[in-house]
């Protein structure tokens, strides 16, 4: 069957997806079939720039290397292996079908197309799931020690949004021994020669050469001195912008600069306001926190939702007999229960919260309990499995899960939108590419579990090595040189930016503004989203930005290490971005993945899509200026190979 | 929800050329749920306010587990809590007028740059001198190819957890990156997909370690005591045994 999106809609030649014909299992094997080659003696003479060093950035450095190529790398931390990537806990998807379930390629890829409600490139989808098995091989052989069982193969569990046991996991800090694993491969190359290392260093600008992306410009964040750095491509590997929420899951250092900063040189931004709210965060305890942390979706393989089934009940929970709980996701979706997606089990939460069954002193968490299991499996069992989790969740709230459940609460913690790509990853500049959290390509408007980790690796393992030669195989291999025009306009950009912040010393911190933002963003361009509310999200963003360049205090100078420069900058480029993020939101006049806007629901309450109107991509291109209207062009979304139905769970 | 006043004492440089001292911070409205970092977060606001420069110091995930925070807190790398980054240490293990001395890792491996922050590179080239498995992208066998067995597999975990915060090297005498090596060497020492470069690659290690300047291990075992992932001083012993197989 074939679903076509209207037709009759904005596109741009820009948007060209340059997915290959044929039938979907062939047309990655066929691309790489067809894609040109750079002969091996002529890949040293050309220059790769990777930006961020998780695991896409990472993975691409040191497969690129290993070509041949010369890897410049740069990351804001003071080493590669500290990228934000480490911190992913439950696991990465494959369909290796080692626990003869039934999975296959075809599985992994159509849950994960329904899975972000058909919001996302089918082709790129399935290249997607059809690398996966080669990067649970791949990490094996770097001595990642995942989980195994007895007989010496690994194990597997179970994440939401699937009804088969296809997840590798190593304990509850998966993310940390992938990325040591990709780390270790660029290591590998630091040491053959083939990569160089600029940690500590940020890009505040690209530049772009006749049309052609050609360099960067960086800060060293140790000494303030401003770096340009020519190559013949350059990869965006710098992760999500769910900070633009000031409250989240990521790192404190998690930003959008750099794909601003791209966005704002002509790379068009996709899907902006297309945000993962997870629904198993440790909730908000008062106004000084700093940041949300995560508590695994794979807790929800063993613990069970629940909030008192009457309002405002303060009893103890383990006062509450079973019949006075209300296990919600069990009764309201009883064929995936507790694993439903995210976005459906971030709204349900919110939803017996507004309606008065929430938990804890704020009524804004439900609990996650885990009496059964450990009654089940005793609590060594689940010790093995999660014990990480649970002793940090005792660090932070002074609770021991064991004996009392978790309170939980949904969190901002991962964004599906990003710089808009093709099927090369490569963006609406070329020589520059998006890959990972980066680009919008592979998760719609909702991410399933696991999956992050599998597309970070499966970009820059898999995908970039063939495609970034198909682009350098057709550029002459003249790496330009710093001193020309393009390199010196950029320079004097970062410059004027930096210099401007720097004589900003107003009354108000970098931190008012950010949790401003944030508050202005999760109450308005959050979980649940409204017309009027996004109107005034745009006006009220415009007038914050406005006030932040007139009273922002930003303390220090240049020439040292300065962090909350750093800071300034950073939210200067969110204050921009949250803007976009609205608009993004009040043009889609339709509610899918985690994109609610509560004009267009179905009856149970459930996200209601339009799919003759929306089945698009929505790519942004910067007006010229950020308080100019940006320019919405559609990449419309064909579907050949799944139906389109509305996403059921029950 | 009654508040805390915090007694701080912070050790300030400007840069590694400049000498640095310790300076006196009274923090008021300090929470007991804060972080120990959030509470830095409180101080640079209240000092902010003032127009005065905010304390300098590395962090990023505030989990436990990227290893950048990096601050010895009344001679304790990391502080008083057991298997804990300073970024997980939560101010109700403190009471109301406390005193607090806070210090950045001092060793010669780990130059200053400001403050509580330090440059550890030295991790980075320790591990660039072998510190992996030699496989190419695309090159490797599947999965299931070679069985390790569950316990060999535990024990590489137990020691890959390690996060490279570099507080054994701050809380060693001889301000030795033993553990940090060792628990490297242990975890691919352990593995099948290790054996290859098993000999090559310890001696590269140990030998870099020496040349970035970091002391010998003389087994005091203060690594081990504040090693947030708890990681074992056994993987010294490892990387030890190993070294001498390697060069005998």
């Amino acid at each position: 069957m074939s679903t076509k999106s209207n037709l009759n809609i904005e596109t741009s030649p820009l948007l060209e997806s340059k997915v290959p014909q044929g039938p979907l299992g062939d047309k990655w094997s066929s691309h790489k079939n067809n894609v040109k080659l750079v002969n091996p003696n002529n890949k040293r003479k050309y220059k790769v720039i990777v930006v961020g060093t998780g695991l896409a950035g990472a993975s691409a450095a040191a497969s690129l290397a290993e070509l041949g190529y010369n890897v410049d790398t740069f990351t804001i931390l003071d080493s590669p292996r500290r990228a934000h990537s480490i911190a992913a806990q439950g696991g990465i998807n494959a369909a290796k079908n080692y626990k003869n379930d039934g999975d296959s390629v075809y599985r992994l890829f159509y849950d994960t197309i329904k899975g972000g409600d058909y919001r996302a490139r089918e082709a790129n989808v399935y290249r997607l799931a059809e690398v996966s098995n080669a990067i649970i091989d791949q990490c094996v052989a770097q001595g990642v020690p995942f989980a195994r069982e007895y007989g010496g193969l690994l194990d597997n569990r179970s994440f939401g949004g699937a009804q088969l046991s296809r997840t590798f996991y190593a304990r509850g800090q998966t993310g940390q021994q992938l990325l040591l694993g990709a780390y270790s491969a660029m290591m590998k190359n630091v040491d053959h020669g083939n990569i160089t290392m600029h940690n500590r260093q940020e890009m505040l600008e690209l530049v772009v050469i006749d049309g052609k992306a050609k360099g960067i410009i960086t800060r060293n964040l140790a000494n303030g001195a401003i770096e340009r750095h020519s190559a013949d491509a350059v990869l965006l590997c710098t992760g999500g912008y769910g900070n633009v929420f000031y409250l989240s899951t990521n790192a404190k250092n998690c930003n959008v600069t750099a794909a601003w900063r791209c966005y704002k040189k002509g790379a068009m931004f996709a899907n902006p306001s297309f945000t993962q709210i997870h629904p198993t965060c440790i909730p908000v305890s008062g106004d000084y926190q700093s940041k949300l942390t995560l508590m695994s979706e794979s807790l929800r393989n063993d613990g069970r939702v629940w909030v008192p089934k009457k309002k405002g009940d303060n009893r103890k929970p383990s006062e509450i007999p079973d019949e006075e709980r209300y296990y919600f996701l069990e009764e309201r979706y009883p064929s995936f229960g507790n694993l439903v997606p995210r976005d459906v089990a971030s709204r349900n939460a919110k939803d017996v919260c507004d309606k008065g069954h929430g938990v804890g002193a704020s009524g804004l968490a439900v609990y996650l309990d885990f009496r059964d299991s450990i009654k089940r499996y005793g609590r060594d069992k689940i010790s093995e499995r999660y014990g990480n989790l649970f002793d940090m969740y005792e660090k932070i709230t002074d609770e021991n899960p064991y004996e009392t459940p978790m309170r939980i609460f949904p969190a901002v913690h991962y964004t599906m939108g990003g710089l808009w790509v093709d099927y090369n990853l490569q963006t609406t500049v070329p020589g520059l590419y998006a890959l990972g959290e980066a680009n919008f390509s592979d998760h719609g408007a909702n991410r399933l579990g696991a999956s992050a980790l599998m597309q970070g690796l499966a970009d820059g393992y898999f995908v970039i090595p063939y495609t970034v030669g198909d682009y350098l195989a057709n550029e002459k291999s003249a790496a330009v040189d710093t001193s020309h025009v393009e390199f010196e306009k950029a320079e004097q950009e970062a410059v004027k930016r930096i210099d401007k912040l720097l004589k900003s010393k107003g009354n108000k911190t970098v931190l008012d503004y950010h949790r401003e933002l944030g508050k202005i963003m999760w109450d308005k361009v959050g979980m649940s989203r409204s017309e009027a509310g996004l109107n005034e999200a745009i006006r009220d963003i415009k007038a914050l930005r406005e006030d932040f360049w007139n009273n922002v205090f930003v303390p220090g100078e240049q020439s040292t290490c300065n962090k909350y420069l750093e800071y300034a900058n950073r939210v200067s480029d969110f204050l921009e971005l949250g803007e976009l993020m609205a608009r993004d939101a009040l043009d889609r006049n339709e509610s899918c993945g985690g994109h609610f806007r509560e004009e267009y629901q179905t009856p149970e309450g459930e996200a209601q899509r339009d799919d003759v109107n929306y089945c698009h991509v929505s790519a942004w291109d910067f007006p010229g200026d950020p308080d100019s209207e940006p320019v919405r062009y559609k990449e419309p979304l064909e579907f050949e190979n799944v139906k389109l139905t509305q996403r059921s769970y029950k | 929800m009654s508040t805390m006043t915090i007694n701080l004492k912070v050790w300030r440089q400007k840069n590694a050329s400049t000498p640095g001292k310790l300076v006196d911070y009274r923090v008021e409205g300090v929470s007991e749920h804060m972080s120990f970092l959030e509470m830095f977060d409180h101080l640079n606001e209240q000092l902010m306010k003032k127009g005065e420069e905010p304390v300098e110091f590395d962090h990023d995930c505030r989990e436990g587990i990227c290893g950048s925070c990096n601050m010895v807190i009344d001679g304790q790398a990391h502080g008083p809590q057991k298997g804990t980054a300073a970024c997980q240490l939560h101010m109700r293990h403190y009471k109301n007028e406390d005193t607090i001395t806070v210090e950045p890792w001092r060793a010669t491996a780990f130059p200053m740059i400001r403050d509580l922050v330090v440059d550890r590179s030295a991790f980075d080239r320790i591990q660039a001198a072998g510190g992996y498995i030699s496989v190419n992208t695309g090159a490797a066998p599947d999965a299931h190819a070679v069985p390790v067995s569950k316990e060999d597999s535990d024990i590489a975990f137990d020691y890959a957890a390690c996060i490279g915060c570099g507080a054994c090297v701050a809380a060693c005498p001889n301000a030795s990156a033993s553990l940090f090596t060792g628990a490297k060497v242990a975890q691919f020492a352990r593995l099948p997909q290790g054996q290859v470069e098993r000999e090559r690659r310890v001696v590269r290690m140990v030998e870099q370690m020496e040349k970035e300047g970091f002391g010998d291990c003389s087994n005091y075992a203060e690594c081990e005591a504040v090693c947030p992932m708890e990681i074992s001083i056994q993987s010294i012993a490892e990387m030890r045994r190993e070294y001498m197989k390697a060069i005998t």
